[in-house]
């Protein structure tokens, strides 16, 4: 699907300004003053939340097949899924469940 | 420990920053090549990495985009992954914080994973450092990085239109944001968000507008904050 460009920019512009409002944000504007406990616990998990909640529905139902379950995508997100969880590796991670991916698609594609 | 040279303090954290390139290489190339694959320009794919300078935020912007989510969805669920940006800057307040004004807003441009990773570790270890030592190790971890996470993106955008078809590169963001996760997952609380995040994105993704990713994330976040409430109310309880 095609991107409008004036979105794009939309989002590039408004996500550039954002993402350094967030970086700014204490060192910057807050200064020295201490943050509530409640809030840095919650800020700690934003990624952890957000991340696997966008990749879920690309694995089990992918764009590629029409949405329906595919065999080697899926060998291939939780072999990459597990390697990074145990070896603590991205690129490793990325390299073997790229290989997941082409053999399985090889085998059954 | 003698006392050390703003110029050799700079030089550690270069050395710091440097085995991050591995990293670094394939992923801002990663980036260059599906976001030109996506339809992007060579100006556009530029712009989200020297404006964003965040490659999973930069990766879900593009990811909603090309779904064909409202834009100001692929906005927010993107900050939303820059949201742990906000907790560096304010953990590296303390350190940095005497710094001027102008020294401080270039600090937080550059405030990344790898560098919020090496400094923090950096300045516990050497709580003697004045502020012009401090930014001079910031500034050191990120001069292997940035300029490297500019020039690879460009290479990938110049290369992406030669990737045959057949790469089956529509799972090439599927597989690196897996590979992120996984080292994330450091404890039980993080591994609990985790899984909240997955059933609730699954559960909701009927909702229009990719709304069930915004669920998923708050539902996530109050999952991971009142698990590691729970875990230490058990540890304390035990000792």
């Amino acid at each position: 699907m095609n991107i409008e460009t004036a979105d794009l920019w939309f989002v590039i512009i408004a996500l550039g300004l954002g993402s350094f409002g967030l970086r700014f944000v204490f060192t910057g504007l807050v200064g020295n003053r201490p943050l509530p406990p409640w809030l840095l616990r919650h800020l700690r998990y934003t990624a952890v939340a957000v991340l696997p909640g966008l990749v879920a529905p690309l694995v089990v139902w992918p764009a590629a097949t029409g949405g329906s379950l595919d065999a080697p995508r899926m060998a291939a997100a939780l072999v990459t899924l597990a390697v990074g969880y145990f070896l603590r590796n991205v690129i490793v991670a990325i390299v073997l469940g790229a290989l997941t991916l082409y053999g399985g698609l090889a085998l059954f594609g | 420990m003698p006392t050390q040279t703003t110029k050799s303090v700079y030089w550690q954290g270069v050395r710091d920053g440097a085995p991050f390139i591995l990293v670094i290489v394939p992923f801002s190339l990663l980036f260059g090549v599906v976001a030109t694959e996506a339809g992007l320009n060579v100006l556009e794919t530029m712009s989200f990495s020297v404006l964003v300078i965040a490659g999973a935020a930069q990766f879900t912007a593009l990811q909603l985009l090309t779904d064909g989510a409202p834009t100001l969805i692929a906005l927010v669920s993107a900050l939303a992954v820059n949201l742990r940006m906000a907790m560096y800057s304010a953990s590296l307040t303390p350190w940095i914080g005497e710094a001027t004004l102008g020294q401080r807003a270039i600090a937080a441009y550059f405030t990344v994973d790898q560098s919020y990773a090496c400094a923090i570790v950096a300045f516990e270890q050497n709580p003697g450092w004045s502020i012009r030592q401090r930014l001079a190790y910031f500034f050191g971890v990120v001069t292997p990085i940035c300029p490297l996470w500019y020039l690879f993106t460009l290479i990938g955008a110049l290369v992406g239109t030669s990737i045959p078809q057949g790469l089956a590169l529509d799972f090439a963001l599927p597989i690196t944001f897996l590979a992120m996760i996984g080292p994330m997952l450091r404890t039980p609380a993080h591994v609990l968000a985790a899984l909240v995040s997955v059933v609730t994105a699954l559960v909701f993704a009927f909702l229009p507008y990719n709304l069930g990713l915004l669920v998923a994330g708050v539902a996530g976040m109050m999952t991971g904050a009142q698990a590691e409430l729970w875990l230490e109310s058990r540890k304390a309880a035990r000792q």
